[in-house]
């Protein structure tokens, strides 16, 4: 089965081609960062804007990449949600309508499923079932994970979510947009030694996160220092140790709670190469095997949504052709798929 | 000549199917339902018809200006079965079709059609009866205060839409003699954004799928940080 996978609930507009029994065929992205650079954030209507410029030019790309046409595209998925509202609809209006013109039957698929199914795209997919921590811009959450749809939630930020507060603390650092890679950038030419932020929450039970209290951390330090470029890295180094530190005890702590051995990362922020690094040696020392996405596929991607679409399509799901498209949608509520 | 015609840029939803003169239609009066309308609106007129998409020789869609989410969806969906269904698109002014439906239902040959563009401003262009019963455009269109709405040359004019109805007063205070009648309830119809598409299919202006944009009149739609 060949799926069109359409992602477009944020900044970037990415488009794929994945078949079931060979892979992924092609894909394409096109980032609205420099768009929305301007603005110090996402723009939600300029960004809605752009989807509906950019989705079908992307669509044919992926199309002519794969040496195939539309008679060979057997289902669609697009990302019905969590994200922005205006967003989600472009890519849920093309994709819906554009199965209902091709006669396939189209699937609306769930963004943090598509990133946490993600490492499935690599050759040596992680098995079921596994632990997995989904970090970006919106989510920090750890999850049980016993099949597709069959989510657990083990712990979730009770406040920023990591990519959020990296971001924060970007912007307060006085760093451009989008901030979280910057910082990690800057992060690299700090003293690890100099300052020392608090590991939130770890003192105590649980797999809950809270990140808002280290922004102002970095923030009262910042105002304290000389406000120089080696304590702007300074900060930012010792920012980025705290938050992949606690994010590192708490996965530790998800794979002993389960007794799980396997661990995947995905979302934005598991491209950041301190975490990767850092938790590789977290899960080794739990007896554990990490599983990424390949980096490129960490951030948003049709891919991921192709693959999570092409999944539920084969097993029998489908949407009707009233189609929606969900700001808020908690991962907990999917339709579990037969294991 | 087979089209298939959508309209959502204002609280209605609407689908037309238009075969060599006939034209069926669906419609409904349904703020925020237009993603849950559209296409079974369109499945039911090709079942009806006995057709499938890719039957068809063209698409129309109204492309604005009007609620931009609306507009989106027209053209998100214009693209979607257009390129699914290898069509060529037309996008018809979701101004004109207002007119067109004016002209349509009340005989009239001269229409000032105006959108409820919020924020104290409306969408506003100004039509006339040309050949085939059509209505043209005279001068452009516009996003404007109803205060500073351009004056039309002439008397006999009628006024329709949403415009009306928010601010009706401080129109018909700009434009009071030169109005006759006022269609206050009307919205803009999948039917007459076929009948314009038609027309414009005929004068060798359908365009491909990805060129399906909605026009938003209003661009400035954000402050810059810097």
């Amino acid at each position: 089965m060949r799926v069109i996978g359409l992602e477009t609930s944020c900044d970037e507009t990415g488009v794929a081609f994945y078949d079931t029994e060979r892979g992924l065929l092609a894909h394409a992205l096109y980032s609205q960062v420099s768009l929305h650079e301007d603005y110090g954030g996402v723009v939600p209507e300029l960004a809605s804007r752009d989807h509906v410029r950019k989705t079908l030019p992307l669509l044919k790309q992926v199309l002519s990449e794969a040496g195939l046409n539309r008679a060979d595209i057997d289902g669609v998925a697009y990302t019905a949600g969590p994200g922005l509202i205006g967003a989600l609809l472009v890519g849920a209006a093309i994709g819906r309508s554009l199965a209902w013109a091709l006669g396939v039957p189209a699937v609306g698929v769930h963004h943090m499923e598509g990133h946490l199914l993600a490492p499935m795209l690599e050759k040596n997919p992680p098995a079921f079932p596994f632990v997995a921590l989904l970090v970006s811009g919106g989510h920090t959450q750890l999850m049980r994970v016993d099949g597709v749809g069959r989510y657990t939630l083990l712990g979730d930020t009770l406040d920023d979510a990591a990519g959020e507060a990296f971001d924060k603390t970007a912007k307060l650092l006085g760093l451009g947009y989008p901030g979280g890679p910057a910082l990690a950038r800057l992060a690299e030419r700090g003293d690890p030694a100099r300052f020392h932020f608090p590991r939130p929450m770890t003192n105590r039970p649980g797999l809950e996160f809270s990140f808002s209290g280290l922004k102002t951390f970095a923030l009262t330090t910042w105002q304290a220092s000389a406000g120089d470029e080696q304590a702007r890295a300074d900060i930012a180094r010792a920012f980025e140790d705290a938050v992949v530190d606690t994010l590192a005890i708490k996965c530790r702590r998800a794979l002993e709670q389960t007794g799980l051995v396997r661990l995947v990362v995905a979302g934005g922020v598991s491209a950041n190469v301190g975490l990767r690094t850092r938790l590789q040696e977290e899960a080794a020392r739990a007896g554990a095997t990490v599983y990424y996405p390949r980096l490129e596929f960490c951030t948003d991607n049709g891919a991921m949504i192709a693959y999570a679409g092409a999944q539920r399509l084969r097993a029998g799901q489908a949407e009707p052709l009233a189609f929606t498209a969900w700001p808020r949608w908690p991962l907990t509520e999917l339709t579990p798929l037969p294991a | 000549m087979k089209l298939l015609a959508i309209e959502t840029a204002t609280e209605a939803c609407s689908a037309a199917l238009y075969l060599d003169g006939a034209l069926s239609e669906r419609y409904a009066l349904a703020p925020r339902e237009h993603a849950r309308l559209i296409l079974p609106m369109a499945d039911e007129l090709l079942a009806e018809a006995g057709l499938g998409a890719a039957q068809l020789d063209a698409l129309a869609f109204g492309r604005g200006p009007g609620a931009f989410t609306g507009l989106r969806i027209a053209a998100g969906v214009a693209q979607g079965i257009a390129f699914g269904a290898d069509l060529p698109v037309l996008p018809v002014s979701s101004l004109a079709a207002l007119a067109q439906g004016m002209a349509r239902e009340r005989g009239a040959a001269r229409v000032l059609a105006a959108i409820d563009a919020r924020i104290g401003e409306v969408y506003w262009g100004a039509y006339e009866r040309g050949g085939a019963g059509l209505m043209v455009l005279r001068g452009e269109e516009h996003v404007t205060a109803p205060a500073a709405v351009p004056s039309p040359a002439g008397a006999d004019w009628r006024g329709a839409g949403s415009g009306w109805a928010v601010y009706g007063e401080v129109l018909q205070a700009r434009l009071g003699g030169q109005v006759v009648e006022v269609d206050a309830a009307r919205y803009p119809q999948a039917r007459d954004v076929a009948l314009l598409a038609v027309a414009a299919y005929g004068r060798g202006e359908a365009l491909s799928a990805e060129q399906a944009a909605p026009v938003y009149l209003r661009d400035e739609v954000a402050l810059k940080a810097r």
